[in-house]
């Protein structure tokens, strides 16, 4: 992974020192309450219901041993003893003290970590596939490129005051892992006619309120002229982007209100500009970053190794996680483990200081001391050798974290909610472990399928409603929580947003409306069709008219 | 009167900021002052300026561009860049596009909402004199441009980026 040198160290050490200062600016009262906000919140700290909340970045999703010890220190020392892992593939401290973030900060800078720009109207964390490097059907790692945006866009001055936050994901494979449509720019990895790999990026995708799919400004982008290509959207969207109303700050919305045409035409007259300028990337650089993403010393393996072979015989319950939560590598005999933190009874994506500790031993023991984080709010070992895989289920096990859910309808997405969070309509958490408890059978799991159900507790969707097969948001109804249910989103390559069933639900009543749509989906499916086909072939209308034709 | 500073120390301020301007009366009543004026002022009342006022300098409002001037900028010894809000990013990429694309060389000025804390990422955007505000405190605001020894980006300040310094 990326090495920080001097300059990032510095860099790093002068934005703690900067943070501290303003923080205690803050506390003596020399900077006001609305002057320290965007401050703080670009240091990654919100004022929630019970406490601050400290959203510490992951630069796509990528995690070393050492650093997840420092997270289950932080969680340890600063918190109740657990994290949350977000959609973003950043995780959250929900109970750290004002006081002691600056020092938080400071710890994390010991492992190179911050919570620069998890924040704020400016851009985020640059968020990729979590099979980066090691999927099999990866045109190329799209990690070198996240680190070089990660670079361009950290302390970038022009753009700390956007109309609104700013999403970036890359994604380099053929099935979109990242959720690439729905960000405010889209990058992906292609090939050109002449067979170099360059950028194909779309803008103006976004979840939250009014949620939009990315449309295509460049249809192709030379290596080169990355960061270029970004800062001309980025500087039209500064300019032009709508500062006048809230909701319509999101680069989407510009999108939508100038028209495709006319945006790539700015575009494009802005890159003119600034193409061939100092920011144009060189041999040089595209090389170093790559440099760190290097395959591991992997060993030269058979797949399907006798003793997974035996294991799998004789073993169940190891064959059942097998199935869900292990897919192919790229290397021969090796495998992509995804441990989901989906335990029923336990908010999704969260995990204790514990688990953390425990994880990044197993990550050293089985898989190159690396760690990633998904989207989905599970957790990756990228790189564990296939005979090593009924050893390391045994592990996971007595940590409660061999949970064979992946991809089923219990691995929910879910934001932390009413809970937690102060800008929520409806709790969210609780909805989920409604729901898993009511599916809690797993051959009945299995006979359903893949399917996701994406949680969010209000319109900003930060639990990703919007693209789940199954997408459950929270509203608020005179006071009381209600929750309005939609179906038909995906992520992935065949993005799609989902489409509401009709009137909301009160909280009692959700396990049994899943239910229900599982029961249209059952009686309408044919052969191997899963819940999204099916929906596809047969529309809105079956499950409306079963779910609320029973309720009249 | 806002605080000035000018090439990272304090500075006296010998322009006069017209906030509003509705005709050029307000200009023959103090002759030969030197004003900086709105825009849209100084495109209607081009002629008018030249003749009463000493030198003069213009304001824009950070939804107006640069581009609305054409190449009589360059007669300009100082463009004025207003925040009406310190979250309002609009005049960073202003001022870049003053430097970059039209070689401006004159003085930009930020005006308005000039906080210490957005002092370094103004200075990087080609900002070199700042008008801040009444209530900030100047020498807490010289040591904001040492906030950060580098960046990572090519700006106005650090013309080529990390990357090829490295």
């Amino acid at each position: 992974m990326y090495q920080y040198n001097q300059y990032d160290h510095k860099m790093l050490a002068e934005r703690v020192a900067q943070f501290r200062d303003q923080t205690s600016r803050y506390i003596d009262g020399k900077l006001n309450e609305a002057e320290f906000l965007p401050l703080r919140l670009q240091n990654g700290l919100y004022v929630q219901r019970l406490a601050p909340m400290l959203r510490i970045a992951i630069p796509y999703g990528l995690l070393s041993s050492r650093q997840l010890r420092k997270l289950a220190f932080i969680a340890r020392h600063y918190d109740k003893g657990y994290g949350h892992f977000t959609t973003r593939q950043n995780i959250q401290f929900n109970w750290p003290e004002l006081k002691d973030a600056p020092d938080i900060l400071a710890h994390l800078a010991e492992v190179e970590m911050h919570a620069i720009q998890t924040s704020g109207n400016c851009i985020r964390n640059t968020t990729t596939d979590q099979f980066a490097g090691v999927a099999i059907d990866e045109l190329e790692d799209s990690r070198p490129y996240c680190e070089i945006i990660r670079q361009w866009s950290t302390f970038h001055p022009e753009f700390a005051y956007l109309p609104r936050k700013f999403k970036i994901a890359v994604c380099g494979t053929v099935v979109d892992q990242a959720a690439t449509q729905v960000h405010d720019i889209g990058v992906y990895l292609v090939r050109s006619h002449s067979h170099k790999v360059g950028f194909r990026i779309l803008a103006g995708g976004g979840l939250g309120r009014t949620p939009m799919i990315g449309q295509e400004v460049f249809d192709f982008v030379e290596q080169k002229h990355l960061l270029t290509a970004l800062e001309a959207i980025l500087r039209v969207y500064n300019r032009q982007g709508r500062r006048d109303n809230k909701y319509k700050a999101r680069i989407k919305i510009l999108v939508k209100e100038t028209g495709i045409e006319k945006f790539r035409k700015d575009v494009l007259e802005e890159w003119q500009r600034i193409k061939e300028g100092a920011q144009t990337l060189t041999d040089e650089e595209i090389q170093r970053c790559k440099s760190f993403f290097t395959e591991p010393s992997y060993l030269e393996r058979q797949d399907s190794p006798n003793e997974l072979i035996q294991a799998l015989k004789s073993e169940p319950l190891f064959l059942k996680w097998y199935e869900r939560n292990v897919r192919p590598h790229k290397q021969s005999g090796y495998a992509i483990v995804t441990v989901a933190l989906k335990e029923t009874g336990t908010a999704p994506g969260d995990i204790t200081d514990t688990q953390l500790d425990y994880i990044a031993d197993l990550s050293d023991e089985y898989s190159f001391g690396e760690i990633r984080v998904s989207h989905r709010q599970n957790v990756v070992l990228a790189d564990v050798e296939q005979a090593q895989l009924y050893n390391l289920w045994q592990r996971l096990q007595r940590q409660s974290l061999a949970n064979d859910n992946l991809g089923l309808l219990t691995d929910i997405i879910c934001c932390p909610g009413g809970d937690f969070c102060a800008l929520a309509n409806a709790k969210s958490i609780p909805i989920a472990e409604a729901i898993q408890r009511r599916f809690d059978d797993h051959s009945e799991l299995l006979d359903i399928n893949e399917i996701t159900i994406n949680i969010s507790g209000c319109m900003n969707a930060c639990g990703h409603h919007h693209v789940g097969n199954i997408g459950i948001l929270g509203v608020d109804k005179k006071g009381a929580e209600f929750y309005q249910i939609s179906l038909g989103g995906s992520s992935q390559n065949d993005a799609s947003l989902t489409k509401v069933l009709g009137p909301a639900f009160a909280e009692e009543e959700i396990p049994s409306v899943i239910e229900k749509i599982i029961d249209v989906y059952k009686n309408n499916r044919v052969e191997h069709e899963v819940f999204l086909d099916t929906y596809r072939r047969i529309g809105l209308e079956p499950f409306k008219d079963k779910i609320y034709a029973q309720a009249d | 009167m806002p605080k000035l500073i000018k090439n990272g120390a304090l500075e006296s301020d010998h322009w006069t900021i017209l906030k509003e301007a509705t005709g050029p009366e307000v200009l023959q009543a103090t002759l030969n002052k030197n004003f900086v004026v709105p825009l849209k002022f100084w495109k209607t009342y081009n002629q008018e300026i030249t003749e009463y006022s000493g030198e003069t300098a213009i304001w824009l409002e950070s939804d107006e561009t640069v581009q609305d001037i054409g190449s009589e900028l360059h007669n300009f010894a100082l463009i004025a860049l207003n925040f009406p809000s310190f979250t309002d990013g609009r005049s960073y990429s202003n001022a870049r596009e003053l430097r970059e694309h039209f070689q401006y060389k004159g003085e930009i000025r930020a005006i308005g909402e000039v906080l210490r804390d957005q002092l370094f990422y103004m200075s990087r955007c080609g900002f070199d004199a700042f008008a801040i505000r009444h209530d900030q405190n100047p020498e807490a605001c010289l040591k904001a441009f040492s906030d950060f020894s580098t960046g990572y980006q090519a700006t106005i300040a650090e013309p080529e980026p990390l990357f090829r310094r490295r």
